[in-house]
């Protein structure tokens, strides 16, 4: 059986969406779909120094008239939660894809508050919260976020389950 | 040492020269209302919250439309709060991007409390330092004149840090209601077809 290669996948849903601007604080979860989304001329990649930045971001981007994907690891959720504020309040689309940490099988101690506490931080701030455990649900979770987000100017998270990145051991 | 500028004709200042290609993104509190009282505008982003994030909403509308003119104006607070976005505007570059911040050295909204540009933080040196080619800091008219010819004429990104003094104002109001004001803003930039769910600018 042929491991399905999920980061592709979520980069042609990216790009199938229309999505042209994505900014990042990088994750190891991430780094192949970074590297895809780096190497396409038409995509604007901006490194960010925290995860709220993202949210900024995304909608002055949207603002612009361009629609975008803010990457990070669960760690950078409580980075955001105050600036979700602006997509709630302004009823901008927002698309977040999640790469997890502090579950399954994680190794650092450290990683556990943040990693239990992101889908209830981000729920609480009104995030719709949808779930991918399985490589081959990624690319259709990752599409039906997108859609909501940018029919409905709501704001959507995927969370990349850590059982589907790998658990890190330290 | 505080400012002698009055923030209101700082503000009138900056924006004389505007055309409908400058976009401004005002920053919560008081500078969002010196840009009102400047004249309400469908080119105005207003933020009534969001602190922190002014700086790099400018970034995003500037990536996206790299033939206007996008003009960040907000304050000390604001800006001492989002300070990591001075290192990711230098690191993007868009020569469309000005950043203005208005420094009385205190939290106006909150009972004037002193910010850390009241003591030792230079903000245009951080600027600077986090690679922002062209920075400033403003203290007199002769100063100013020569700024807003810079953030109407020249290449960006560019930071300047307006020494102004604490004053007590009216706060004229932009619409509060942040959907609206979104939908106004990209409806003057994109068209009507932007205020339609699941448009694609």
């Amino acid at each position: 059986m042929t491991k399905t290669d999920w980061p592709a996948q979520i980069f042609d849903v990216l790009r199938a969406q229309g999505i042209t601007q994505v900014c990042h604080v990088p994750d190891a979860g991430h780094d192949r779909l970074i590297t895809l989304c780096n190497a396409q001329n038409d995509m604007a990649v901006t490194t960010l120094t925290t995860e709220e930045e993202g949210v900024g971001l995304l909608a002055g981007a949207w603002l612009g008239g361009e629609r975008g994907a803010l990457l990070m690891q669960s760690s950078g959720v409580g980075n955001t939660i105050n600036a979700l504020a602006l997509p709630a309040a302004c009823q901008m689309p927002l698309l977040t894809i999640v790469s997890m940490r502090g579950e399954w099988g994680e190794g650092n101690p450290w990683q556990y508050p943040a990693g239990q506490g992101a889908p209830k931080a981000l729920e609480a701030m009104g995030v719709a919260v949808f779930r991918a455990n399985n490589a081959e649900d990624v690319a259709e979770t990752v599409e039906a976020a997108s859609k909501i987000a940018f029919s409905s100017n709501k704001q959507t998270a995927v969370l990349l389950s850590q059982r589907l990145i790998g658990a890190k051991s330290f | 040492m505080a400012g002698q500028l009055h923030r209101r004709d700082v503000v009138a200042a900056l924006l004389a020269p505007r055309t409908p290609d400058t976009l401004v993104i005002a920053g919560l509190g008081s500078s969002a209302w010196d840009v009102t009282a400047s004249g309400d505008s469908d080119r105005n982003f207003c933020l009534v919250g969001g602190m922190g994030l002014t700086a790099i909403i400018g970034l995003g509308l500037a990536r996206t439309q790299p033939n206007k003119n996008v003009l960040v104006i907000t304050g000390d607070g604001d800006m001492l709060m989002g300070m990591g976005s001075l290192a990711t505007v230098a690191n993007v570059a868009p020569r469309n991007l000005s950043i203005c911040v208005l420094d009385n050295e205190l939290f106006g909204e909150t009972g004037g409390q002193p910010t850390h540009t009241a003591g030792v933080t230079d903000l245009a040196a951080i600027a600077k330092g986090a690679g922002i080619p062209l920075t400033s800091t403003v203290r007199t008219e002769g100063e100013l004149k020569t700024i807003v010819g810079s953030v109407h004429n020249e290449a960006g990104p560019q930071f300047h840090a307006i020494k102004i003094m604490h004053e007590e104002l009216d706060s004229p109001k932009p619409p509060l209601d942040g959907g609206y004001t979104k939908d106004r803003f990209r409806i003057a930039l994109l068209g009507e077809a932007a205020a339609v769910g699941g448009f694609r600018g």
